[in-house]
């Protein structure tokens, strides 16, 4: 989808101010809602449904609000629109701890459960998967990024759509976000690393000439230029 | 809804809890119905983020960027297949199943960035700070790299220097192999792991000289 997300190349923004110490998580409530995530891959959601509820925050929102509150509305939503939860309930329970800030969160779980969680953690998930497919371009080869505006997840940056660039990398096939955020299934398609030169991209302002942007593109979103 | 000064109604407005006690209250909430469900627990909760507070950091990849200094075939092992070389360091994990380092020389300085999100090698680097996953550093980094790393970061790098920007859109993840800086001859694996920098890791910064 064109949103507001796809942050490349927009100006205005301010700077970047960069704070030297910052801690790990900045509120309790922070590091409450990191831990949501694996809970939430686990209740049958995927990540790229994850990066797809975010996007489809209002872009007000998008920009306004704090990183983990990105996180926090994309993983209610998800599990709302899951049936995992109930929205009613939560607004409910949301109006009682306003009210009782102390009041304790319910027992329950197991130290197994955590465990596990923790184990995944440290082993990780890729999403690379096995294909049989023959990718379509070589290393060196020129390709064009496909001009294309699907209103789903994609991991197309706009700011790439239409560039001509030169294939740097193979990489195996990957899980296909645009089909899976929509439930369309893993689809694994071959992943390439492109180069583009800055000129190209930004036009004759870039800024400087020895400056080359690297892309990860899945298969589908590129043709031979 | 917010008015402006004409007294017309704002053309966009957002709907977010505005205060952290809101913002506590819900997520709260969801918590306790999580738990109700059996989807998780306090206990997991905070296990969870004290791992990411305190085993996961830049420290892991200070240790791997160490090695590599101090190791030519480990180093060899590191730009071949990143992934495989840090598990021989203990170092692996979520958002670090496929990692790719990238090493900077004398003329080639490498950066990364999450446009489309934030995307960042967690088992090396930790989780991001604020300023990788706001709004302007992902827009203007693609754009004006040269720019940002001076004025934002203090890095001027010579306009004969080749720029690499790694926008990580996909799910390999991109760090950087600094360079190795003058002065450090002799020093063992350990201090010269404690010179290693998160910035110098992400490519906006470089490992200053001991002592600098």
């Amino acid at each position: 989808m064109n949103g507001v997300h796809d942050l490349g190349g927009l100006e205005g923004l301010g700077p970047v101010s960069p704070s030297p110490d910052e801690p790990v998580f900045h509120s309790d409530w922070e590091k409450r809602v990191f831990s949501m995530f694996l809970p939430f891959v686990l209740a049958g959601l995927n990540l790229d449904q994850f990066r797809h509820g975010i996007e489809k925050l209002h872009p007000v929102d998008y920009l306004a609000g704090r990183y983990y509150e990105h996180w926090l509305h994309t993983v209610e939503n998800g599990l709302v629109e899951k049936g995992v939860i109930d929205e009613a309930e939560l607004e409910r329970r949301t109006q009682y701890y306003l009210e009782n800030p102390d009041a304790p969160l319910p027992d329950g779980g197991d130290s197994q459960q955590t465990e596990t969680f923790l184990q995944i953690y440290r082993s990780g998930a890729s999403t690379r998967r096995e294909s049989d497919a023959q990718p379509k371009f070589a290393v060196g080869d020129r390709v064009r990024v496909r001009n294309m505006n699907p209103s789903g997840h994609t991991r197309c940056a706009r700011y790439l759509r239409g560039k001509v660039g030169v294939v740097e990398s193979v990489y195996d096939a990957f899980v296909f976000p645009d089909t899976n955020a929509n439930e369309d299934g893993e689809n694994p398609q071959p992943v390439y690393n492109v180069r583009f030169d800055a000129v190209e991209v930004w036009g004759s302002g870039a800024d400087g000439n020895r400056h080359t942007i690297r892309f990860d593109l899945w298969e589908p979103y590129l043709e031979a230029a | 809804m917010t008015t402006s000064r004409t007294g017309s109604p704002a053309p966009i407005t957002g709907t977010f809890p505005t205060s952290d006690e809101e913002i506590a209250a819900r997520v709260k909430a969801l918590e306790s119905l999580m738990i109700e469900k059996g989807m998780t627990s306090e206990d997991a909760v905070d296990k969870i983020a004290e791992m990411y507070e305190r085993e996961v950091g830049p420290h892991n990849g200070a240790r791997v960027v160490a090695r590599a200094w101090t190791d030519p075939e480990f180093k060899k092992r590191l730009l071949e297949n990143a992934t495989e070389a840090c598990l021989e360091l203990g170092i692996g994990g979520v958002q670090g199943e496929d990692m790719v380092v990238v090493e900077n020389e004398d003329d080639v300085h490498n950066a990364i960035v999450c446009t489309l999100c934030s995307c960042y090698p967690w088992p090396t680097l930790g989780l991001p700070p604020n300023w990788y996953k706001y709004p302007a550093y992902r827009a203007r980094m693609v754009k004006e790299p040269r720019t940002v790393l001076r004025d934002e970061f203090g890095l001027e790098l010579p306009e004969s220097t080749e720029l690499r920007i790694w926008d990580t859109s996909a799910e390999v993840r991109y760090w950087v192999l600094p360079q190795r800086p003058p002065g450090t001859e002799g020093m063992s694996e350990e201090e010269l792991a404690s010179l290693v920098t998160r910035d110098s890791m992400i490519g906006v910064g470089v490992v200053p000289p001991p002592g600098s």
